[in-house]
């Protein structure tokens, strides 16, 4: 890829020699963002295995009250929006202007979809008293009582359940707004093909928040007699 | 490989030309624009870096102010002047603004962000407008902390450990840990933007191995932040969840562990103790090769240790937490990691020792700071093994030694780097030379200050005294007195730079494109530099390694201007040759690279 090729390029910015060198440092920027995303979640991740290990009844009782339907379903809708973001990238590449928006906005409606699932899912939890804080208590309560466990510690397994879906779900949020950020671009004609990395790079950040979800749900959803011990 | 045998090289081993001093740019980075809103929606990297600059110099004030009340207070042994409420808050803003809001931005935001490009022959970061947005969010993070002290202050320490900080304290918690949390971002933005520009960059010519060790060394703080920052900013949020909601994430009354809480946090927060003492490191390896005027000793050693620092160091946090109750064997293994991290440190030291050997050294302020930053360093480096040792730790931990231990690293070492650096680059920065006597004397003042207000410690801590405590028994009122009458020679050692250095914008001599004799590429650009530091029709090309001072040549291969300092046969230009020491010292001329 020579200089001169691109010299006059509307996408190479001035501070880049060419649009090879642009893209490979948006690439390398967007994989570096997403190994912070790594240990951000790790964070989370540990300290969660911890008191799953030490607390393994209180944690499988509280799973058990989460609706796993939902789960479920979110969890089709997201795998098959990383398959219509790479679609994009595909026909962003192939200038195929038509193919780019309509996979841009498939994947959209998924995430949207998900985001709506969710609120549904959050508020039945509420409407179950299946939070953390004095509100905590309905059925789960009764349940950890009747079992003779920690209410405590159920409730720790929420506040875990609160934070990392709701993280996860801030991050969708954040996907969403890049994708529409793309739509726009697409329709400027910021997006030629030669330029077609910058999907590329939102749709890395987007496969990662869908494979954090993969990780999510068999933890919060999932959590059954792996460690039945104590109890 | 002798010298000649690169055949890239012109000139050697005979005198090469200096070349002619470069025509002023025009405009240069400070003229593009002279408006306020020309400097808030600037992507220049030169210019963000003055925007850094001036936004922690103001952090630093407010954090020598705290510090000022702590020592004020700590004259008299029963807590004279402040109540013991305020001083807990006083040692806290000290803490948060001192380490979150001025070391470690300090060196990598403000010469980071303005030195990486240029250093590596690039006209910007790569990501300029993300660089912009990195300082607005630090603007935030801070606004958040000013919330948070203006608000009454916080009262837990800046380590901010569960259960008191969720529980007991009634102070501004949540602001502050809002504040330190964005300010993170801010730091994982610099750290992001600085590694994919020297991967990505670098002029034709300047591989790896040729890299200014400035730039090694912020390599390897950007790792740390990018590895290390989203961490602790995780566990803040569990700190905020927990603080909010009363559930029991680090509380041991209702089932959580406040231990675990001390493992994410000291995760990120020993590691940054590297952020902030690496490009100090980086600093040092700059000026000592300049005004010894001597290629650096062991280039690959102080390169690598800058690496071996930064994977070792994210492998010792528990060395924190040796009387928290964590097992005999996780301690052995911490104690033994916090060892080995001393070699990497102690490397770097023996190889700056050794290219001061037979160097042609003279004495500006950049130097006299690097040679108090190597002396008072290594008194914090030896000092900490007594830290890392399990036995004399039992007894040391929590005292005014940890203190002592942690200030000669931190204020000792790092902060003189960041004076040092200062001092280097701002005629670069600015254009105008500051006043030679004067940075000499605060260099002095600073020094002579920082040992009188530390080494007292080191003694009271020894004899048991706790830090974070507003009384003390009486007969160690001399000790603290010693302290803080050092502590306000420091802080008048601090003030005179406060003063000529801006002095010198007005009245300041101009500075020359290399009024160092430099080798880097930094100094090839006219000073103030350009908007997009080279002149864009020539680009650099480099064509040998960071430090040929023996042969006299910088990084485009072109001879060195007379360096400062005594001319004629006493300067180390007479002393040394412009084109390299004679005799025995011929074998150091290799050509890195």
């Amino acid at each position: 890829m020579s200089a001169s090729t691109h010299a006059h390029s509307p996408v190479l910015k001035h501070h880049f020699n060419d649009l090879g060198q642009q893209h490979a440092s948006e690439r390398l920027g967007m994989w570096m963002f997403l190994a912070t995303e790594v240990l951000f979640f790790g964070g989370v991740f540990g300290a969660y295995t911890c008191y799953r290990l030490w607390y393994p009844a209180e944690f499988e009782l509280a799973s058990s009250h989460l609706n796993k339907t939902f789960a479920g379903i979110n969890t089709v809708l997201l795998i098959t929006s990383s398959l219509t973001m790479t679609l994009a990238i595909r026909a962003a590449k192939l200038g195929d202007r038509a193919g780019l928006y309509r996979n841009l906005l498939l994947t959209f409606a998924l995430g949207a979809a998900f985001m709506v699932i969710k609120g549904f899912e959050y508020a039945e939890d509420l409407h179950e008293h299946i939070v953390p804080g004095a509100s905590f208590g309905g059925e789960i309560a009764a349940d950890t009582a009747k079992h003779g466990l920690d209410a405590g510690k159920v409730r720790l397994f929420l506040c875990f359940y609160y934070v990392m879906t709701g993280i996860h779900g801030i991050h969708i949020l954040v996907g969403l707004g890049v994708i529409l950020w793309l739509v726009g671009q697409t329709y400027i004609g910021a997006i030629p093909p030669e330029n077609y990395s910058t999907v590329e790079c939102a749709s890395l950040y987007w496969h990662l928040v869908d494979a954090i979800w993969l990780f999510l749900m068999p933890l919060l959803y999932l959590a059954r007699g792996a460690v039945h011990y104590g109890h | 490989m002798t010298p000649t045998a690169n055949p890239r090289v012109q000139g050697v081993p005979g005198l090469t030309p200096p070349p002619p001093e470069p025509p002023p740019a025009s405009p240069n980075y400070l003229e593009n624009g002279t408006s306020l809103w020309s400097w808030l929606s600037t992507v220049d990297h030169k210019r963000i870096g003055i925007l850094y600059l001036l936004t922690i110099s103001a952090v630093f004030v407010l954090g020598g102010v705290a510090a000022g009340l702590v020592r004020l207070n700590l004259v008299t042994y029963n807590s004279g002047i402040l109540s013991e409420d305020a001083y807990n808050r006083a040692f806290t803003a000290h803490g948060v603004l001192m380490l979150f809001f001025f070391l470690i931005p300090a060196v990598p935001a403000v010469l980071g962000n303005f030195l990486i490009p240029m250093m590596i022959g690039a006209k910007d970061l790569a990501f300029p407008k993300l660089n912009l947005a990195s300082w607005y969010v630090f603007l935030v993070g801070l606004v958040f902390g000013a919330w948070a002290i203006l608000n009454g202050g916080i009262d837990t320490g800046w380590t901010l450990y569960p259960p008191y900080s969720t529980r007991g304290s009634q102070s501004s918690v949540v602001p502050g840990v809002v504040g330190v949390f964005v300010s993170g971002f801010s730091s994982i933005m610099t750290g992001l933007n600085i590694l994919v520009t020297v991967h990505k960059m670098r002029a034709p010519g300047m591989t790896w191995g040729r890299l200014p060790l400035f730039v090694w060394s912020l390599y390897a703080t950007s790792l740390i932040q990018l590895l290390g920052t989203p961490v602790v900013a995780i566990t803040l949020i569990l700190l905020g969840v927990e603080r909010v909601t009363g559930e029991g994430i680090f509380d041991p009354a209702i089932g959580g562990d406040p231990v675990l809480f001390q493992h994410l946090f000291w995760f990120y927060s020993h590691p940054a103790v590297y952020i902030m003492i690496l490009p100090g490191f980086g600093v040092v390896s700059e000026v000592i090769t300049c005004f010894s005027r001597k290629n650096i000793f062991g280039y690959h050693a102080v390169a690598w240790s800058s690496m071996g620092i930064a994977v070792v160091g994210f492998l010792l946090w528990a060395h924190h937490m040796f009387v928290a109750g964590i097992s005999y064997y996780s301690a052995l293994l911490f104690s033994f990691l916090s060892m080995l991290v001393a070699v990497p440190s102690a490397i770097k030291v023996f190889n700056w020792t050794a290219t001061l050997y037979r160097g042609s050294i003279t004495f500006q302020a950049p130097m006299l700071f690097v040679i108090g930053f190597i002396i008072l360093f290594t008194v914090g480096g030896v000092t900490g093994l007594f830290l890392a040792t399990l036995g004399t730790d039992i007894h040391l931990h929590d005292t005014y030694f940890v203190v002592a231990h942690f200030h000669f690293v931190m204020v000792g070492g790092m902060v003189l780097g960041y004076m040092a650096g200062l001092h280097f680059w701002w005629p670069k920065m600015t254009g105008r030379m500051y006043s030679d006597w004067w940075s000499r004397v605060s260099a002095a003042i600073i020094i002579v200050g920082f040992f009188l207000t530390f080494v007292p410690q080191f003694y009271i801590g020894y004899h048991g005294i706790p830090r974070r405590y507003p009384n003390y028994p009486p007969e160690f009122q001399i000790y603290h007195v010693l302290s803080t009458a050092g502590a306000s020679i420091l802080g008048l050692g601090y003030l005179i730079p406060a003063l000529y250095l801006p002095l010198s914008l007005f009245y300041g001599e101009k500075a020359g494109a290399n009024p160092w004799s430099a080798t880097g590429l930094e100094w090839a650009s006219p000073s103030p530099p350009p908007v997009f530091n080279f002149d864009e029709e020539r680009m650099p090309v480099v064509v040998c390694g960071p430090y040929e001072y023996a042969l006299g040549i910088d990084q485009l291969g072109r001879g060195l201007p007379e360096p400062p300092g005594p001319g004629g046969a006493e300067g180390p230009a007479g002393r040394a040759g412009v084109t390299g020491p004679a005799g025995p010292m011929q074998k150091e001329t290799e050509v890195v690279g």
